[in-house]
């Protein structure tokens, strides 16, 4: 699948109370969250992008808390997919979880500048910036998670290996 | 071959003889734990699954106490959705506030966590257990919602590294001091997808509540677990809270660390975070003059039993100083009476600080103490990002009880030696 938008760029560590800061967790209703989606950091960020952008960051991307409001508020402000330097462990988890697709490539971080049209194959992962006319490879997806985003998410993933019944996942 | 005790404990809960760090296995969990922030979502999960029973009530911990007793009328739809759930599957440990108190600090004092489970929570402080000789870590909702209807999770093994703390520790320098000392040495990602393994003649002569302190920690530099091996400490504090009996395991001698690190402690002085990350950490006597607003001790890192007393200590007979506002909340009720019992309670409040109900409080910036723009807080808490307590513009410095009590009366970050 072929994604394509404008960069919006962060850089390294951005926490999940940066993403969305607790004070707004009193609900779980995502487009509310998505609402506050990097409040203080780019307030009205969901106003700001357009369905389908692109976020590009640096290390240790989703830092902190276990909250999966952080990627669900992301997704539902209408980004498409996050490329960053690397991930934080359960930031990481949570976004292949809820179908949030998320990529890998420290080349990619340095060279993609704020604003820059990028394209971003998720089944090759290959990312392409158009205005620097420039081609980076993420890092491969382990396999048991790509099957997790085809399945679009976990929840799709249980459902479809129907695996509810004998209670093995 | 040899393994690490993180890896015992995954290969038995994995029914397989031996798991290397790469490997990802299935495995059965022993206690799956969300709060009233990630509860409601994990429920939500659990009913697209379409499951209609929990895979052992008895297995399930729901615990209020992010923002209770509800801060609002959105917070209060959130609890209900988690008590009307736990009602409804007959959650054993669902425990109402008046009998609760902070998930991490509550688990492990009634015996829910003992050395060798493998628990998982829907908050990634749920690595405190490790303190135990257990194996904990925190995962987002969705993967606890299917926990919740499956008994069972997905892991990739993680690769350990070993911490190995020897030497004396100076006057004031405590569990919470090492574990700052440590993420200034690692850094908040230097331990990303890795266990680390807390151990060395220091750290067995720790109380199990400045364990617990550590242990809540390893997430700060980015672990999937921190662990302690089980000793006659964690034995007799495990004995007087549950009958099951533990899986006692140990790292094998010639087991592969990742890395050893050696930390003397001799030099180690009480250690503070500067704003905004908790890696961001400075010695007491390198400090300069920092005046403070608000001081918080509290938290599921600092708001036990043992934290309490040590802060009476200092404040026995002193007042905290005029423009400094001290906020302490016991970890939890049981906490709350036992504090009362010893007369601590009344020592705070002649201090002048006010007492929170049992529950997060102010370490999340939700409710019962936000900072305002451009105020400043000292808290025994974890986590100082921007905007942690409050105002974007506030500033959060973390240190131990002692030196949180000690700067309540000065009125800026000092130590117990200046008072
Ligand atoms: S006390 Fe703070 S860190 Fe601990 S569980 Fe509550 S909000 Fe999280």
């Amino acid at each position: 699948m072929k994604i394509e938008g404008k960069v919006w760029k962060f850089g390294d560590n951005v926490d999940t109370d940066l993403i969305i800061p607790a004070k707004f967790l009193n609900v779980s209703d995502k487009d509310k969250l998505a609402k506050n989606c990097f409040a203080y950091l780019r307030p009205d960020f969901i106003n700001t992008i357009n369905h389908g952008d692109i976020i590009v960051a640096g290390e240790n991307f989703g830092y902190g808390s276990s909250r999966e409001h952080a990627p669900l508020a992301i997704k539902s402000a209408g980004i498409s997919v996050i490329v960053a330097e690397s991930f934080a462990r359960i930031f990481y988890r949570n976004a292949f979880n809820i179908g949030l697709p998320i990529l890998e490539s420290e080349e990619a971080y340095l060279s993609i500048r704020e604003g820059d049209q990028v394209s971003v194959d998720l089944s090759t992962g290959e990312i392409e910036d158009k205005d620097i006319s420039k081609i980076f490879f993420a890092r491969p997806i382990p396999d048991f998670m790509r099957e997790i985003v085809d399945a679009g998410g976990l929840v799709e993933y249980i459902k479809k290996k129907g695996l509810t019944d004998d209670r093995c996942v | 071959m040899s393994m690490t005790i993180t890896e015992k404990i995954l290969a038995r809960h994995a029914n397989v003889d031996q798991v290397l760090p790469g490997d990802l296995i299935d495995v059965n969990v022993d206690m799956a734990l969300a709060n009233d922030i990630t509860a409601p979502l994990a429920i939500k999960v659990f009913k697209e699954i379409g499951t209609h029973s929990v895979f052992d009530p008895e297995k399930i911990a729901l615990i209020p106490d992010h923002f209770v007793p509800n801060k609002d009328i959105e917070s209060a739809e959130q609890a209900k959705v988690m008590r009307e759930f736990a009602y409804q599957h007959q959650i054993k440990h669902y425990y109402e506030i008046g009998q609760s108190g902070i998930e991490h600090v509550i688990l492990p004092d009634k015996g829910l966590v003992i050395p060798g489970d493998l628990v998982i929570g829907a908050d990634s402080h749920t690595c405190t257990y490790g303190a135990l000789g257990a194996f904990s870590t925190g995962v987002g909702s969705t993967d606890l919602g299917v926990i919740m209807a499956t008994g069972k999770t997905w892991l990739k093994v993680p690769p350990t590294i070993k911490l190995n703390y020897e030497g004396n520790l100076l006057p004031w320098v405590e569990g919470k001091d090492l574990i700052l000392y440590t993420l200034h040495e690692l850094g908040i990602n230097g331990a990303n997808y890795h266990a680390l393994e807390f151990s060395g003649t220091v750290i067995k002569g720790l109380s199990m509540a400045q364990r617990f302190t550590m242990a809540n920690m390893a997430v700060e530099a980015g672990a999937k677990n921190g662990i302690i091996e089980p000793d006659e400490i964690t034995l007799a504090y495990v004995a007087q809270r549950s009958s099951r009996s533990p899986f006692v395991c140990t790292t094998d001698p010639d087991a592969d660390y990742e890395k050893v690190i050696e930390i003397g402690v001799d030099k180690i002085e009480p250690q503070i975070a500067f704003p905004h990350s908790p890696d961001n950490v400075r010695p007491l006597s390198q400090v300069g003059n920092i005046t403070l607003d608000q001081v918080f001790i509290g938290s599921c890192t600092n708001g036990r039993l043992e934290d309490l007393r040590k802060a009476a200590m200092i404040l026995k007979g002193r007042t905290v100083a005029n423009g400094t506002r001290l906020i302490v909340i016991p970890g939890s009720q049981l906490i709350y009476g036992e504090a009362i019992k010893e007369g601590i309670i009344q020592t705070l409040i002649d201090a002048g600080a006010v007492i929170g109900p049992p529950s997060c409080g102010p370490c999340l910036g939700g409710h019962l103490g936000v900072l305002a723009e451009s105020e400043r807080a000292l808290s025994t808490s974890n986590r100082n990002f921007i905007g942690r307590m409050g105002h974007p513009k506030s500033e959060v410095y973390l240190a131990s009880p002692v030196v949180a009590a000690a700067s309540a009366i000065l009125g800026r970050i000092g130590s117990p030696d200046e008072i």
